[in-house]
């Protein structure tokens, strides 16, 4: 019947959004409730990261970036981390070591 | 021994203090000896909803700090007389709420009450800690809407965490679902999160579900709890919930949008 409404109308039906609220839903709770029972180890963990690298290869900590996106099967932690060109010049090395 | 139930949400703005006065006033309605209580200290609004404002002498501070009795804080309702009322305060801050102080009222109401309903603030900071702190049964009020849902799942893992019967190790809190402004309407066309995905995300047995309507809106208005409004979908689904609460098989109403005629359809006219 509804098919027959947006006929008259002259539209597209809408999206049906409350599948996506639904979905969005089960992933957010699903780590949440791990979260619970457990302390939130994502920011230490990122922390030994970036200092496990820094310690071979002088790194700007502006220039590192984070992302984290939580999925229903897999969830992905990418940490990006610039590393600079060849020194310019010894001071540079200097500084960063 | 009074049973003492936490009606309770996390989210602001759900429902949470309409649900209590119109489950109070229901338990209340069928002989319960019932007593509700406001804990949003500070933002009280249990008496509004429940029409005795102007009859506010003492609140549960005042009991508390010792300067008023109980029974002289304690409203009688004038419309169902097995219902009374304990006001939060308007004027002092949170922490004037304590563990003990809370517990001794409530010790003490239980010797003389069937009910004793704890409205919660939203949130889970100290008011709403304290609330359910004491519980025996939890009303989770929902919203068919995301963040409603989420905080409800944060307020669970409150009640099977930081309540008492948790901590002495006991019986966990028994929990209910009461969704709230449910909109079948909208839900028929996708806009609105399904009954049944609400029950599936939860998993907490349902205890009634209340349609949006208009009648929520008149009955605060009037300061007349919304269960007294018989007429109205939504008074008629608390009742439901109410008779659901003390045991009673009945099934639920208003999931499907109301058969209307063309007449009505071309011209609007919304639910009561």
């Amino acid at each position: 019947m509804s098919w027959l409404a947006d006929l008259f109308k002259g539209r597209k039906p809408e999206p049906q959004t409350a599948s996506n609220a639904k979905e969005r839903l089960q992933i957010v709770l699903a780590h949440e409730r791990i979260g619970r029972t457990r302390e939130d180890f994502l920011p230490k963990l990122q922390m030994e990261i970036v200092a496990v690298v820094a310690r071979y290869v002088a790194i700007d900590p502006g220039r590192v970036n984070v992302s984290l996106d939580r999925g229903g099967d897999m969830s992905t932690l990418a940490i990006e981390i610039d590393l600079p060109g060849p020194p310019a010049n010894t001071g540079r090395r200097a500084a960063a070591g | 021994m009074a049973e003492i139930i936490v009606v309770t949400s996390g989210k602001g703005g759900v429902g949470k203090t309409t649900s209590s006065a119109a489950i109070a006033t229901g338990l209340a309605q069928r002989g319960k000896r019932t007593v509700v209580i406001d804990f949003d200290v500070g933002l009280r609004n249990l008496d509004l909803i429940m029409g005795v404002e102007r009859r506010v002498v003492f609140d549960i501070v005042n009991v508390i700090s010792g300067e008023a009795r109980l029974n002289q804080a304690l409203i009688k309702d004038k419309r169902v007389d097995t219902l009374s009322i304990l006001p939060a305060s308007q004027t002092r801050d949170k922490d004037a709420l304590t563990k003990e102080g809370v517990g001794k009222i409530i010790e003490e109401l239980s010797k003389d009450h069937d009910f004793i309903v704890c409205d919660s603030p939203a949130g889970i900071e100290k008011g709403a800690l304290l609330a359910l702190y004491f519980a025996d049964q939890a009303i989770v009020v929902t919203n068919p809407e995301v963040s409603s849902v989420r905080d409800s799942d944060r307020i669970l893992g409150v009640l099977q965490s930081k309540s008492k019967r948790a901590e002495d190790k006991r019986e966990p809190v028994r929990e209910h679902l009461l969704v709230t402004r449910y909109d079948p309407v909208r839900v028929e066309k996708g806009e609105m999160l399904k009954l049944e995905d609400i029950r599936e995300i939860l998993a907490i047995p349902l205890l009634g579900v209340i349609p949006e309507s208009e009648s929520v809106l008149k009955a605060s208005n009037t300061g007349n709890p919304v269960i007294m409004d018989q007429e109205s979908a939504a008074g008629q689904a608390y009742k439901d919930a109410v008779g659901r609460f003390l045991g009673e098989k009945i099934e639920h109403r208003f999931l499907e949008p109301s058969k209307k005629g063309l007449f009505s359809r071309l011209f609007g006219g919304r639910a009561a």
